[in-house]
């Protein structure tokens, strides 16, 4: 293997503030609390910054804020809105690298990935909705159930609660904020807590947008503020992706009060590989779908699926790709795994991994020099696993890999679908009327055939089962914030 | 010479395409409209509850993989089978509702041509609710729905033949199964329809139909870990909050109760299809 001489990205282009407020009403204000938190970096367990944990009486200011615009945003003509949306996307276009740099920061993961995949995503997602915000009535939702006549155009439904994971900050914070933008909601958005920045980056860009007060709104904080937004009587909708355990805690609170709901969970996806796949584009697959930031995607190819009569050859050559990966300064522009987000994080990882060997499975790691500093755990795999073992079963959320093998097409959709989770799978074969057939067998809401994480704002994005409900992306992912 | 004394019926319940006696030995009184007695339905327990998602569940894999001009042909029949029977149903809809023969022939006549409806949406809610997306790189990008699996209904109190058929075609037509709580004060035409629905090849187990107390048997189908979805339409609105709250366990996908009564008799639109179907999008690499 050869040596890569250094290639940090500079950290000059971002500017962090030493403490944040909240963004309500178009302003920075101070937190009615005292609660306040420091947001570090993962890699270096550095300080960035202060935020505001925001109370209940923080969110619901908030709230009003996003109540008080939505008389006038949503009476805006949807050409308006659109340009407003198109102007935020080029804002991100134009401070991208910032955007980048600021995320890489505060979540761990590579410059390489931040730069390549989240912000062009976030950009393009912009673009995209800002696109419908004029063409609702074209959208197919025009009939309504309840009069029977066509032709209106479908109304907002209000205030919208979004909480979003810390896995991908500013792209989760797109797939939320854009559709419900240009469908005529106004919102109120709270970042996970250990991700803060890119969130209040994106109030500034929604200030030099001239974005009018209180359509957007930002509350940082943990749970607690989480819970306050979620069961806020003056929320009409509630969006959420996260875990399974906190989207069933969410689906519960919402119960009866008429809140409409969108679900975006776990997963314990089966990446499939046949004996007549392409296996060097697969074993990349393989890679890249758990190894891909961190292994911390709800739709990562966590568990492989190997034909028994390959299975030898794939490891091998898996166990070799995986020796050349480089893990270590995020900000380094050469490396593939960056830091893992949180010390909390970084013990459920262990945990689960302990679990692995306890209960029977053999664990491999390559030889991988792991920083002083910061949370790190090295790319994992483990063979020998059974159906029942806890890394087969739960979502590890981290580089870990679960390795089992099968025989038939019929056994492969078995183990496949042996899970209470839905949200994405893999197939890799040469033969095309076999994808059809496994596609069709699979019950996940996105798969990938000879491909895996691959994301795009027109492909519909969510879960079957308890993977959630709700789609984010394309036609599909206006419903969820229409009255329809 | 004296009249001749009716053979009556039994109303039983209907699960995996028999008609079992609810196993608890359970029955209660049905009452016409005007409080005279007209037969003792069967009052399901929660072992013939979890009899019928576990046949509901059995057909799932047949039925939703049956073609959709298969299905729209079986949704076709059972109208036909209706109609055979529209008589028989004209005059338990006058029991059960209390209204003139001539309205229960006009909601007869409705659950019948709502059958036909949604018979033709088999083979086309897929193509106004699937897409090709064009993504922004070399793939072949395609989104197709799916039906959730088992849902659990809990069909109006009113309207015992419209209302029922309204809440049970949409659902099956796009390859779920269900369990259906029926009226639970005019459940027998829901068994009479059940006698339509076994002799229309429909597969046994893709309707099971539960009569009995909806307080009690919905929140048990809410809580089952093995129902995907329920379709609280029929719900009281406490018992429809407690499902709700039950239904979050597995993530059930939930359809609340109407805010206002629904008009059996307006074009129904494609709503009560949508609530219990999945989108899929499967994404391919385009390349020689």
């Amino acid at each position: 293997m050869f040596e890569y001489a250094p290639a940090p990205e500079s950290r000059e282009i971002v500017d962090i503030k030493p403490s944040y407020g909240l963004f309500i009403g178009g302003e920075w204000v101070d937190s009615q609390g005292e609660n306040h938190h420091k947001t570090i970096n993962p890699a270096s367990e550095e300080v960035l910054a202060e935020v505001a944990w925001a109370t209940e009486a923080d969110v619901d200011r908030a709230v009003r804020a996003a109540r008080a615009a939505f008389t006038t945003w949503s009476a805006l003509p949807g050409s308006e809105r659109a340009k407003y949306i198109f102007r935020i996307a080029r804002i991100i276009q134009e401070r991208s690298r910032e955007l980048a740099v600021l995320e890489t920061l505060d979540n761990g993961k590579p410059i390489r990935e931040s730069r390549d995949v989240d912000l062009p995503l976030v950009a393009a997602h912009f673009f995209y909705y800002a696109g419908w915000a004029d063409k609702l009535r074209y959208a197919g939702f025009g009939r309504r159930t309840t009069d029977g006549h066509s032709g209106e155009d479908p109304r907002p439904l209000g205030v919208a609660g979004q909480v979003i994971p810390w896995n991908f900050p500013l792209l989760m914070l797109a797939w939320k904020i854009a559709p419900a933008l240009a469908c005529g909601n106004t919102v109120v958005l709270k970042p996970a807590e250990t991700t803060p920045l890119t969130a209040l980056a994106f109030a500034d860009i929604c200030r030099q947008a001239d974005l009018p007060p209180g359509v957007v709104n930002i509350v940082t904080g943990a749970g607690e503020t989480g819970a306050a937004l979620v069961n806020h009587p003056g929320v009409d909708k509630v969006a959420f992706t996260g875990s399974t355990e906190v989207g069933r805690m969410i689906a519960r609170s919402v119960a009866g009060t008429g809140k409409r709901l969108s679900l975006e969970l776990g997963g314990k996806a089966a990446n499939i590989v046949f004996e007549d796949a392409p296996l060097d584009q697969a074993v990349e697959g393989i890679v890249n779908g758990i190894f891909f930031n961190q292994g911390h995607v709800c739709c990562a190819g966590s568990r492989l699926l190997v034909q028994e009569s390959v299975a030898d050859e794939v490891l091998d050559a898996l166990k070799r790709r995986l020796s050349t990966l480089r893990l270590g300064d995020p900000m380094d522009k050469n490396t593939d795994i960056g830091a893992i987000n949180s010390a909390a994080q970084l013990a459920k990882i262990r945990e689960l991994a302990e679990a692995g060997v306890n209960e029977g499975a053999e664990r491999w790691s390559p030889a991988c020099p792991i920083p002083e500093r910061g949370f790190w755990f090295p790319p994992t795999v483990f063979t020998g696993v059974a159906q029942s073992h806890r890394i087969a079963r739960e979502e590890i959320f981290g580089p870990v890999l679960s390795v089992l093998t099968f025989r038939t097409p019929a056994e492969a959709v078995e183990k496949a679908n042996n899970t209470p989770y839905g949200l994405s799978a893999g197939i890799w074969t040469e033969k095309g009327s076999r994808i059809l057939w496994m596609a069709d067998r699979l019950r996940a809401g996105v798969v990938w055939a000879n491909t895996f994480n691959r994301f795009d704002p027109t492909s519909p994005f969510g879960g079957y089962k308890e993977s959630g409900y709700g789609r984010e992306g394309g036609r599909h992912g206006l419903e969820a914030y229409l009255a329809v | 010479m004296s009249e001749r004394l009716a053979v009556r019926k039994t109303y039983k319940l209907f699960i995996g395409g028999a008609f079992p006696r609810s196993e608890s030995g359970r029955s209660y009184a049905v009452t016409s409209s005007k409080g005279d007695f007209l037969a003792n339905a069967a009052k399901a327990s929660r072992k013939d509850a979890r009899d019928a998602v576990a046949a509901a569940r059995k057909a799932f894999p047949g039925w939703s993989s049956a073609t959709p001009y298969n299905r729209g042909q079986i949704l076709y029949r059972v109208a036909e089978m209706l109609e055979g029977r529209r008589a028989q149903f004209v005059a338990e809809v006058v029991d059960a509702d209390g209204v003139t023969a001539k309205k229960a022939g006009e909601l007869v006549d409705a659950a019948v041509d709502r059958l036909v409806w949604y018979a033709g949406w088999s083979d086309k809610i897929g193509a106004i609710r699937g897409a090709a997306n064009p993504v922004a790189g070399p793939y072949f990008n395609l989104s197709t729905v799916e039906p959730t699996g088992v849902v659990a209904v809990v069909a109006p109190p009113t309207g015992p033949l419209l209302g029922l058929v309204s809440v049970i075609a949409p659902v099956i037509v796009t390859g779920n199964t269900c369990v259906v709580v029926a009226s639970e004060r005019a459940p027998l035409p829901s068994i009479t329809l059940a006698e339509v629905l076994a002799t229309s090849d429909l597969p046994g187990g893709v309707v099971n139909i539960l009569t009995g107390s909806a307080g009690e048997i919905a929140p048990w189908l809410a809580g089952h870990m093995d129902v995907n979805a329920v379709d609280l339409t029929g719900a009281d609105a406490d018992v429809a909050v407690r499902c709700e709250e039950l239904a979050a366990e597995n993530l059930k996908r939930v359809l609340r109760p109407p805010l206002d009564r629904i008009d059996w008799l307006a074009d129904p639109g494609t709503d009560r299809m949508t609530a219990f179907l999945e989108t899929k999008t499967v994404w391919h690499p385009i390349g020689v």
